[in-house]
């Protein structure tokens, strides 16, 4: 219908900004990068199927609107369980609510239940099959609701909903950004360690709505999706030769990130979207190359012999974080946005490569070599340095949007076997990712407006 | 969008239903991007069927004429050692029989090393195979380098010996 393209277009992106109740927002929160949580890991959280006026037909995939109240309740307990936050338990071990429940909650059914939080909801169907989805968070002990959220959704959409209530209950109880909504674009590799398929792949942050982009056919590597998600850069090998391509998801359609005959690696979008940072060698010499998103002249930011390769962007654009082997062996150097003012951040034993700086900007995440290829995090001055994994082969960090969370890939010893795996940035709740297939170089997008 | 009181709750237009996305998800197998040319198969074998049949020029007349296709480098190297020297000094004598071939030189990586450095390392490789060729009196333009990094090893294991055959650059005529 005219009005949910009109949705979709800006009117809801307007009202993001202006949360009612945000003088409610704890205004502490979690400052620094490793804190104690252990007081908010361990809420007790109930979350009962959520509540619908009537059980009809929906064309989201539960296909009816009771149904559907059940689903998003689990996928709200899985995200907040999957991800070692808080103790949730679903709807599975609950008791039901009714409609008005969901906005008149029966504390005394729950206090029993040694629950500190409870999250109820509703669903209701529109007549153009939107649904529309209420999410509310009380305190059981002080009798208050805390927060609550609203969601109008597209049948398809439904699960966003789920990770848009996730994320309120995280944020309102840890004070930290959400993260839950947004998506994750990784390799999918199959076959034998000698002959494997890589594919472009993406998903949502939970493992679900999962897509092949590529078939395999060519080697696929390395890919970022744009900020908005309407593009992703990816290596492919389309023309037998290692390029960058921006593949435009709506039309499906790809473009080499610059014309030229040489190798080009490792592509990465500024925070804004508007350039694009891309590897260049030439004559077996790689230096880091930023064009314009949108097409253009590129310039050159390195100018070095050896290999100047990756780049992350600090989150307010102004800085680049990047690997060189200048010095002989791989570190990790900051410049300017245009190039200027390089210098190394790295002095530890071994190396260190492929830098992500977080999107909270204290932090840069890099694979450690040394030895084991571990993950590890130093502040962008080159201090504090953390390991976070230790295992044989971890490499290639990337973080979630609120940069408490990184994932990377783990490869196995002699097989070769890769998969996604993700730690919190205290070194907690390390655990691995389900994919279809096996799987590497995961890229995590911002969270969907 | 993020929160609201009841009386908006049922009318706010809320999420932008992830257009992008979801676009994304419809993509299926028939709507990929268009496929590639086929990569050229570096075909390495050196079979000894029909040698006498051999064809002249061909790639396996290249393999059975030169000391090795392939020259093999140190962890993180990609200097061309002595012994490195004598093989493409091999290859040189080839393509000096044959002017009109052209070869790729193949450059690879083992996997101790993170995937986007290795790309750029094969690079590095193929090209200081490349150099040697041409500081022999082979024209640069008959000369194509590719890096597969560390995506294409020769031996499975995961130990030193295995890497060793894995650092590698190879030469291919392109046939």
């Amino acid at each position: 219908m005219l009005k949910s393209a009109l949705y979709a277009a800006s009117a809801a992106l307007a009202l993001l900004a202006a949360p009612v109740f945000a003088q409610d927002a704890p205004t502490g929160g979690l400052t620094g990068s490793v804190s104690d949580e252990s007081e908010w890991q361990d809420l007790g959280i109930a979350i009962p199927a959520f509540a619908t006026d009537r059980d009809v037909p929906t064309p989201a995939a539960p296909r009816t609107t009771g149904a559907l109240g059940r689903e998003l309740a689990r996928v709200i307990t899985a995200d907040l369980k999957n991800n070692g936050l808080f103790r949730p338990v679903g709807p599975d071990a609950l008791p039901t609510i009714t409609f008005r429940e969901a906005t008149a909650p029966q504390y005394g059914k729950w206090s029993p239940l040694g629950a500190e939080m409870l999250v109820h909801g509703f669903v209701k169907a529109g007549a153009d099959n939107q649904l529309t989805v209420g999410c509310y968070l009380y305190d059981i002990g002080l009798q208050q609701e805390l927060v609550r959220e609203g969601y109008v959704v597209s049948p398809g959409d439904w699960r966003r909903a789920a990770h848009k209530c996730a994320d309120m209950v995280y944020s309102r109880l840890s004070g930290e950004d959400p993260f839950f909504d947004s998506r994750i674009a990784y390799i999918a590799e199959t076959g034998p360690k000698d002959n494997r398929v890589k594919r472009l792949a993406i998903m949502d942050s939970d493992g679900a709505n999962h897509s092949f982009i590529t078939s395999g056919s060519t080697t696929a590597l390395t890919p970022r999706y744009s900020p908005d998600y309407s593009k992703i850069a990816y290596l492919s090998y389309k023309d037998g030769n290692p390029r960058i391509y921006i593949y435009d998801i709506a039309s499906k359609s790809q473009t080499l990130v610059t014309q030229s005959g040489n190798p080009t690696f490792a592509p990465r979008w500024s925070p804004d979207g508007r350039y694009i940072l891309y590897s260049m060698a030439v004559s077996g010499n790689t230096d880091i190359y930023r064009v314009p998103a949108t097409g253009g002249q590129p310039q050159r930011l390195t100018d070095t012999p050896g290999i100047d390769i990756g780049g992350s962007y600090s989150p307010d654009g102004r800085q680049i974080v990047f690997e060189s082997d200048r010095s002989g062996s791989q570190q990790v150097y900051v410049m300017n946005a245009d190039g200027t003012g390089q210098r190394r951040i790295s002095f530890f034993g071994g190396r260190a490569a492929t830098p992500e700086w977080s999107p909270r900007g204290d932090q840069i995440a890099f694979t450690h070599i040394a030895g084991n290829f571990r993950i590890a995090t130093m502040s962008p001055g080159g201090g504090n340095l953390r390991h976070l994994t230790d295992a044989w082969q971890d490499e290639a960090p990337t973080w979630s949007p609120n940069g408490r969370i990184i994932q990377f890939f783990r490869t196995t010893r002699n097989s070769g076997q890769s998969e996604l795996w993700q730690v919190d940035l205290t070194g907690d709740n390390l655990r691995r990712l389900d994919t279809p297939v096996d799987a590497s170089d995961p890229s995590w997008g911002p969270v969907l407006p | 969008m993020r929160l609201m009181n009841r009386s908006n709750m049922s009318r706010a237009a809320l999420l932008a239903c992830g257009t992008l996305a979801l676009a994304a998800c419809k993509t299926t197998p028939d709507q990929l991007p268009p496929e590639p040319v086929t990569t050229p198969a570096p075909t390495t074998t050196t079979g000894n069927t029909g040698a006498n049949t051999v064809a002249p020029g061909s790639q396996q007349d290249f393999v059975n004429s030169v000391a090795s296709d392939r020259v093999f480098f140190d962890t993180d190297e990609f200097n061309i050692d002595f012994a490195d020297q004598a093989t493409l000094r091999s290859q040189a004598q080839w393509l000096m029989q044959y002017p009109n071939k052209r070869v790729t030189i193949e450059g690879h990586a083992d996997e101790r090393g993170t995937r986007e450095y290795n790309l750029a390392l094969g690079e590095r490789r193929a090209n200081a195979a490349r150099n040697y060729l041409v500081s022999l009196g082979i024209p640069a333009t008959r000369i194509t380098t590719v890096s597969y990094g560390k995506e294409r090893p020769v031996a499975m294991g995961s130990n030193e010996q295995a890497w060793a055959q894995n650092r590698r650059a190879v030469t291919v005529t392109v046939q």
